[in-house]
């Protein structure tokens, strides 16, 4: 008995010594996540009236993700990538059931598997850039009009499954992480334009498929007075929330709009707009250096990584996590449209949380072997 | 592709990816300092107002539901209102175990699984900070106990609403319909902003059909509330716009003296104004109370509706098919005038079989030995097959089908009720497409008795005779005349599609009606033995029918009267219309096993006579005729 507990902490000792010689951490990165988680919790727990139940909830979920976090950067990213077709096809698939268990009850974007319920879309923000970046991986670079040809179904594919759900905002940015990977892997900027004035064109048509409450809120944003009910109600509370706060904020606990529940959904979507009321403009900016740091610190992890598949992911992973933060800004301070996108780390909820902390495990590996060749 | 964009080798590739990420973080970075920069005109330069509007804001929107719009009878009486109640509402965010206080509240107010699984299903349609209604309709003593010990259940309160009644009850249950709690699926559809605050939607008859102009425009209140949300003052309100008044043609009297005369036996009647198409009646029987319905139904009392074998759901007026038997007679005889196969004056030999020229199958008579030499009017009078079995054949049945079709046979009528059936009218088209099998010329000849694959639905059948009955001018059948807005605005007429004009004969229009008043006033007519026409001062014109049970083995039904189980299966008809000069009342009725022909549902339709001439005053009738009814005993 005793012989094993010494080879046990012995070979704890060994791992330990490996694993701080030889760090698969990026270090300034998992810092700058480990504050974020932080200052999540915290926000969390003046959202939710104090709730210990709560925050404990988004914390076991933290840490959930943080063991994947741990045991996916310990995978030579060699092997995530040989991988990733499975991992795409399975969320694909997800969606699939998603929408034929959900067949008439509505709006379906959960998967109850007994204990966890869990949202595929979320999982498809990882899998996405993933492939579109294996899909790349092999071929000549920029890609080819046949490449991007292709990548652009394997694109349209979950968001259109995801904007059937329908969920038209995580649609847009499951099949943004996508077209971030066609970006960086330097398609011409004529033909980005090009893009973007065709996406421009095609408006009315989306709007012809989209459903009457997706109009809504699309209407709701151009003119709030339509709405006083509704969305237009979030968007004025939210707005008032996060310019009664000022400079420093009312402190913690002390924001008058959450606490009085004229905020809604103010601990997932609108969480933001309780930093703002609480912590002020500092605390507002301060949370969006930290974000900026941790992208920018992704793409440098991305510069310096080994093959093209490897900078293709971290680097479309970091931009689209900026985008996450970037609309929820934005719809929380009432110059977007509310589409229900959470504030990556922060907002309250598990799938989302667990799949961004997954994420930055890829990254770990990406950059625990970029030296090395396997 | 251009050679010189091409990335060669891999340091390339990175050096071409460094700038391709770095152009990307600039724009990333763009975007932030705009959000950044929207932060800081909201939180520094707009704080001022904002922070005025916070300390402000203690004000709260609530939801004011519509009242829903009333429905009246043509003369005024209320068959559908709201009468005010109480219920249980829970707002989810505010209890903390919800299992667990569900079961400590259920010792208070006894919850049934029915009410918690239905609450739980609405918790997923609600925000959880809004309030979602648990118990409806609670007893005073439900209230009491739960007022006493509210302190024990935060996030729970007592919600004064208003509950739809019926108060006529099964009399209306198929008509007015009822309302009920709104479910996935239909809140899926409406509009939640119009819904706000409505838990009940209407599920089935006029209830649904008009739900749009039931419903009415929710309102809200903007409510100043203390820090611990209490209510202080309210600061505006916005006065929800009730649904609108329905003012229906039907008219509850005759109704409830159609129920009465039924007196329980399975059946169905409906009665309509040929002048305008107006449905006075529509009685179905059995039927059931409508107002279990409106508070969510126990399954004791659904299991009892369900298992019942006579059926107390099925709206017999309009989704039950039977076959119209004799019923049909007039219409086809005015069809052999209209084609001019006949003249009035024609007459076919009656001799108790009728065979198919070239052929041995037979078809029989009522009568053994025939009726002898008819002309149409004594044909429709004694009900006499052999001229109808020979006027079909000689019709064909494409031309038999496209004049029936006419008056509405085959076809929904398209009476303002959801779920109508159109019955069958039956064709070759139609036996290929339902039993992939040819037509047989036989089965046009019983189809000229109203036999064979023939449905008819009693408001089918009510339509096609009022239609007779106006001169060939046909109306869409309909129940609403009126709407208002509120009591003491004026009612606005529904609008109704124009009448089409079917047939232009007056004079065989005519014949037929001679023989349908012979039905009721000659000796030889198969109403005369049940006396409807005795003391009514009006000219009655009617018609028997006995659907009976259609033997496939013989393809001729089987008239067998001994058979004393087949007089279970028997739908008795009676058809008629009065003042037979001037209509202005068209009944249709018809019994499940009916015993025979129109002995049985005829009395039902001279009662719903007596209280339609009681109802109508004077003024609004028609003159006496100048011939007494007495003399009028040969056709």
């Amino acid at each position: 008995m005793n012989a094993l507990a010494t080879s046990l902490t012995a070979r704890a000792f060994r791992i330990g010594r490996r694993m701080l010689s030889r760090p698969r951490f990026d270090l300034p990165l998992a810092i700058a996540l480990l504050i974020l988680a932080a200052i999540g919790l915290t926000v969390l727990y003046s959202a939710s009236n104090l709730d210990t139940g709560v925050v404990l909830g988004q914390a076991a979920r933290f840490l959930i993700g943080a063991a994947l976090l741990v045991a996916v950067s310990r995978i030579p990213p060699t092997l995530l990538r040989a991988w990733t077709p499975w991992f795409y096809v399975f969320a694909v698939l997800l969606l699939v059931v998603v929408k034929v268990l959900g067949e008439g009850q509505g709006a379906n974007r959960w998967l109850d598997i007994g204990v966890v319920r869990f949202q595929p879309s979320e999982l498809m923000k990882l899998a996405m850039p993933m492939m579109i970046a294996w899909y790349l991986h092999p071929r000549r670079l920029p890609p080819r009009w046949r490449d991007i040809l292709a990548t652009s179904v394997l694109i349209a594919l979950p968001a259109f499954l995801i904007f059937r759900q329908p969920d038209l905002g995580t649609a847009l940015l499951v099949a943004a992480s996508g077209l971030f990977v066609l970006f960086l892997a330097g398609v011409q900027w004529w033909k980005i334009g090009a893009a973007l004035v065709g996406l421009a064109a095609a408006a009315p048509v989306a709007w012809h498929f989209m459903h009457d409450y997706q109009r809504q809120r699309i209407l709701t944003f151009l003119h709030p007075e339509r709405d006083p009910l509704g969305s237009g109600w979030h968007i004025l509370q939210s707005m008032i929330a996060v310019g009664s706060g000022g400079w420093l904020g009312k402190g913690f606990n002390q924001g008058s709009q959450s606490k009085l529940e004229f905020l809604p959904e103010h601990t997932t979507d609108f969480i933001f707009a309780v930093l703002g009321e609480e912590f002020g403009l500092v605390g507002v900016l301060v949370l969006l250096a930290l974000y900026v740091f941790i992208v920018g610190r992704c793409l440098w992890i991305a510069a310096n990584a080994r093959d093209t598949w490897s900078r293709l992911v971290a680097g479309a992973f970091a931009l689209a996590f900026m985008v996450y933060v970037i609309v929820n800004g934005g719809m929380v301070s009432g110059i977007l449209p509310v589409v229900g996108v959470p504030l990556p780390l922060v907002s309250y909820g598990g799938t989302s949380a667990i799949t961004l902390l997954t994420g930055f495990g890829v990254v770990m590996s990406i950059h625990a072997y970029r030296k090395w060749t396997p | 592709m251009n050679e010189r964009h091409e990335l060669p080798d891999e340091r390339a590739r990175r050096a071409h990816f460094g700038r391709r990420a770095l152009a990307g973080f600039a724009i990333m970075l763009a975007l932030v300092l705009v959000v950044a920069g929207r932060f800081v005109f909201l939180q520094v330069f707009e704080h001022a107002d904002y922070s005025t509007q916070a300390k402000a804001n203690r004000v709260r929107l609530k939801h004011l539901p519509p009242p829903r719009g009333l429905i009246y009878d043509r003369t005024g009486r209320l068959l559908a209102d709201n009468v005010p109640a109480f219920r249980l509402d829970v707002v989810p965010d505010k209890v903390e175990h919800m299992d667990a206080m569900l079961q400590r509240l259920s010792a208070l107010v006894p919850l049934t699984r029915g009410d918690i699984e239905q609450f739980k299903q609405s918790l997923d349609q609600h925000r959880s900070f809004e309030p979602v209604p648990l118990k409806f309709h609670l007893t005073e003593s439900e209230r009491d106990r739960f007022a006493i010990n509210q302190w024990q259940f935060p996030g729970v309160s007592i919600t004064p609403y208003l509950t739809r009644n019926y108060p006529y009850g099964p009399e209306f249950a198929h008509v007015v319909g009822y309302v009920g709690r709104i479910d996935a699926q239909e809140q899926r559809n409406i509009d939640p902003d119009r819904y706000a605050g409505t838990t009940h939607i209407g599920k089935t008859g006029l209830e649904k059909q008009y739900e749009a102009l039931l419903h009415g425009t929710p309102g809200y209140e903007v409510v100043e509330v203390n820090a611990n949300q209490r209510p202080l003052r309210v600061l505006q309100r916005v006065p929800a716009r009730p649904g609108k008044n329905l003012y229906l043609t039907i008219d509850q009297r005759l109704q409830q003296a159609a129920f009465e005369a039924f007196d329980g036996q399975t059946g169905a009647a409906v009665a309509i104004d040929p002048r305008n198409g107006d449905v006075l009646a529509m009685v179905t029987v059995p039927t059931f109370d409508p107002n279990l319905f409106v508070n969510g139904i126990s399954q004791a009392d659904y299991s009892a509706l369900l298992d019942n074998p006579e059926k107390p759901l099925l709206n017999r007026t309009m989704r039950g098919g039977y076959p119209p038997g004799s019923t049909v007679k007039p219409f086809i005889g005015l069809g052999g005038l209209e084609l001019g196969l006949r003249k009035p004056s024609d007459t076919v030999l009656s001799t108790g079989t009728w065979y198919i020229p070239g052929s041995s199958r037979g078809y029989r008579d009522d009568t053994r030995y025939g009726a002898g030499s008819v002309d149409l009017v004594q044909a429709i009078t004694r009900s006499v097959n052999t001229y109808f079995y020979s006027l079909a054949y000689q019709m064909g049945i494409g031309r038999f089908d496209k004049w029936m079709a006419r008056f509405g046979f085959g076809s929904p009528t398209g009476i303002d009720l959801p779920g109508e059936t159109g019955g069958v009218l039956p064709s070759p088209e139609w036996k290929r497409k339902t039993f992939d099998k040819p037509w047989f010329p036989g089965e046009t000849v019983i189809s000229g008795i109203g036999q064979g694959y023939w449905m008819v639905t009693p408001l089918q059948m009510a339509h096609a005779l009022a239609t007779l009955a106006g001169g060939g001018s046909s109306h869409t059948p309909h129940l609403l005349a009126a709407t208002s807005d509120s009591l003491d605005s004026p009612k606005l007429a529904h609008r109704q599609p124009p009448p089409v004009q079917i047939t232009h004969a007056p004079a065989d229009l005519e014949a037929v009606k001679q023989g349908m008043l012979g039905v009721v006033y000659n000796p030889l007519g198969t109403a005369y033995a049940a006396g409807i026409g005795k003391g009514f001062p009006y000219l009655i014109a009617g018609k028997t029918g006995t659907a009976e049970r259609y033997s496939r083995t013989s393809e001729a039904y089987n008239t067998n009267k001994n058979l004393a189980y087949l007089a279970s299966r028997h739908r008795a008809w009676f058809i008629c219309y009065t003042p037979a000069n001037h209509p202005q009342i068209a009944i249709a009725v018809v019994l499940e096993h009916g015993a025979w022909g129109g002995s049985a549902a005829a009395p039902i339709a001279r009662k719903m006579l007596d209280q339609w001439l009681a109802d109508t005053p004077p003024s609004e009738r028609p003159p006496l005729p100048v011939t007494a009814v007495a003399t009028r005993t040969t056709p």
